[in-house]
């Protein structure tokens, strides 16, 4: 039996749902998957609103991922309302989609009524050459890429921690990467700090940090902060970054960076390490525990080796920053389930990666109290931190 | 006995392992038994008043035992305690 092209689309018609433009218009923005099925160059010259671009041939393999639950409301569109009914064919009767509709016409009626396109900033060809490995991954894809491109992140501290992680985000081409720290390279720091170099012992690790990135990668904006971070400068250093990333070597930055991040509402990925051994969490205001939560007060000097400098297997750090790293692109792209309220504790001679829970603490001297009540004199406060730090040594 | 997990602060303390054994009924009897065993681990986990210092961390399994019944929570054969001080190194 043969069968018509236009006979095959006439059948195919009659056995799914469709819906007008005009409807579609109303229902943008109500919790509806709007899914582009034409090729993604045909994306990139403008699409519906919020429309996400899922090419036909790639449809079963990567609808899943853009609409996990069959019961969403799916509305499907190609230029003209043909590619998308066979798509929605394909979404109701092989995968088992409950409410799938074509939009007739395509988005060539949609345009013709006037409606909305948005056109999607195009990447140039060298950065789609460039991050072509994240544009084949689905769940980045040119959006992501986007995202991670106007994403703002500030690093504290450019050392064992700080290296890998603004290696690896500059490298992913996070566009914005701040970083906060008043030290020079020392001949000590290069068993792990990878991103100085033995030319450049004695310059300004932010300096030398901003070679390193500018070398990697062009497409990124490097913001030199080479000062100790304060209550007097934290909160105009911090503001308007995205996410922060938490490598600082002491106790009271550690606080004082919780309670301010907790006021402007800003995700903390923090990691520490020490000999052999690496914690980390994500501290997301509000959504989950914030450090404080977790250590109520900082242990004493004796407990606490984080004032004079502590030995710590060189690799350690790398493997910790680019968890962080990790944690960072993740929440940048909304993916995954980051690290809130889970504490990771990686021991490396073991080779082990073990987990404890976190929970908000009702009782919380920052979170527990909305973010405009936290005053400026609370910011970084516990008791008599300075004269155990002194008697430390 | 349940199995102790010791972070590397409190590692001098008990000889330098990384586990220890110790026994009792509930978390309180088990670290006690533990600083009954290393001394040098007393001051470090419980105030002069006996109880569990502020900035360490117990957690039963994976639970935080302040969500549970404290130094009170039971704890089985083949459980593990880990005990957790915050570190700041980077």
């Amino acid at each position: 039996m043969t069968v018509s092209s236009a006979e095959l689309l006439r059948q195919i018609k009659s056995r799914i749902d469709e819906i007008d433009p005009s409807e579609v218009k109303e229902l943008i923005g109500e919790g509806v998957a709007i899914v582009d099925v034409r090729g993604s160059e045909e994306f990139a010259t403008g699409h519906l609103p919020g429309a996400k671009s899922i090419p036909r041939g790639h449809l079963e393999s990567r609808i899943e991922s853009a609409v996990a639950d069959r019961d969403t409301q799916v509305i499907l569109y190609c230029a003209s309302g043909q590619r998308s009914a066979y798509a929605a064919r394909t979404l109701t009767e092989d995968m088992g989609y409950e409410h799938v509709r074509s939009m007739t016409g395509g988005i060539t009626l949609w345009k013709d009524r006037g409606y909305e396109v948005e056109v999607p900033r195009a990447l140039s060809a060298e950065q789609r050459d460039r991050y072509s490995r994240h544009l084949l991954i689905p769940e980045i894809g040119a959006e992501g890429q986007q995202k991670l491109l106007d994403a703002k992140v500030l690093l504290l501290g450019a050392g064992g921690l700080g290296s890998p992680t603004a290696l690896y985000l500059a490298a992913a081409g996070v566009g914005t990467l701040g970083i906060v720290d008043d030290d020079e390279v020392d001949l000590s720091n290069l068993q792990r700090q990878v991103i100085h170099n033995t030319q450049r012992v004695g310059t300004l690790k932010v300096d030398s940090a901003e070679e390193s990135i500018q070398a990697l990668n062009p497409d990124v904006k490097v913001v030199k902060y080479p000062v100790r971070i304060d209550a007097s400068n934290i909160m105009e250093i911090i503001d308007g970054y995205d996410v922060i990333v938490d490598g600082v070597d002491n106790f009271p930055t550690r606080y004082l960076l919780n309670d301010a991040t907790v006021r402007l509402q800003i995700p903390v990925v923090s990691a520490s390490i020490l000999g052999f051994d690496g914690q980390l969490s994500v501290f997301k205001p509000y959504d989950g525990p914030c450090y404080r939560c977790l250590f109520r007060e900082p242990p004493p000097a004796e407990l606490a080796p984080s004032c004079g400098a502590n030995g710590v297997l060189g690799v350690l750090p790398g493997t910790m920053g680019l968890l962080q790293a990790t944690e960072v692109v993740k929440l940048i792209l909304g993916i995954g389930d980051p690290a809130i309220g889970r504490l990771l504790l990686y021991d490396a001679l073991g080779a082990t990666l073990t987990e404890v829970k976190v929970h908000r603490d009702p009782e919380c001297p920052i979170c527990s109290r909305a973010p405009d009540e936290i005053r400026d004199d609370e910011l970084g406060v516990f008791p008599d931190y300075e004269a155990f730090c002194a008697a430390a040594g | 006995m349940a199995t102790i997990k010791i972070p590397p602060v409190l590692r001098a303390s008990v000889g330098g392992e990384k586990e220890v054994e110790a026994s009792g009924e509930n978390v309180g009897d088990v670290l006690r038994d533990l600083a009954e065993s290393h001394p040098a681990t007393q001051s470090q986990l419980f105030s002069a008043e006996g109880e569990l210092n502020r900035y360490v961390n117990v957690y039963l399994n994976d639970e935080d035992v302040r969500v549970l019944d404290g130094l009170d929570t039971a704890v089985g054969v083949g459980d593990t305690l880990v005990i957790l001080p915050a570190m700041a190194g980077g």
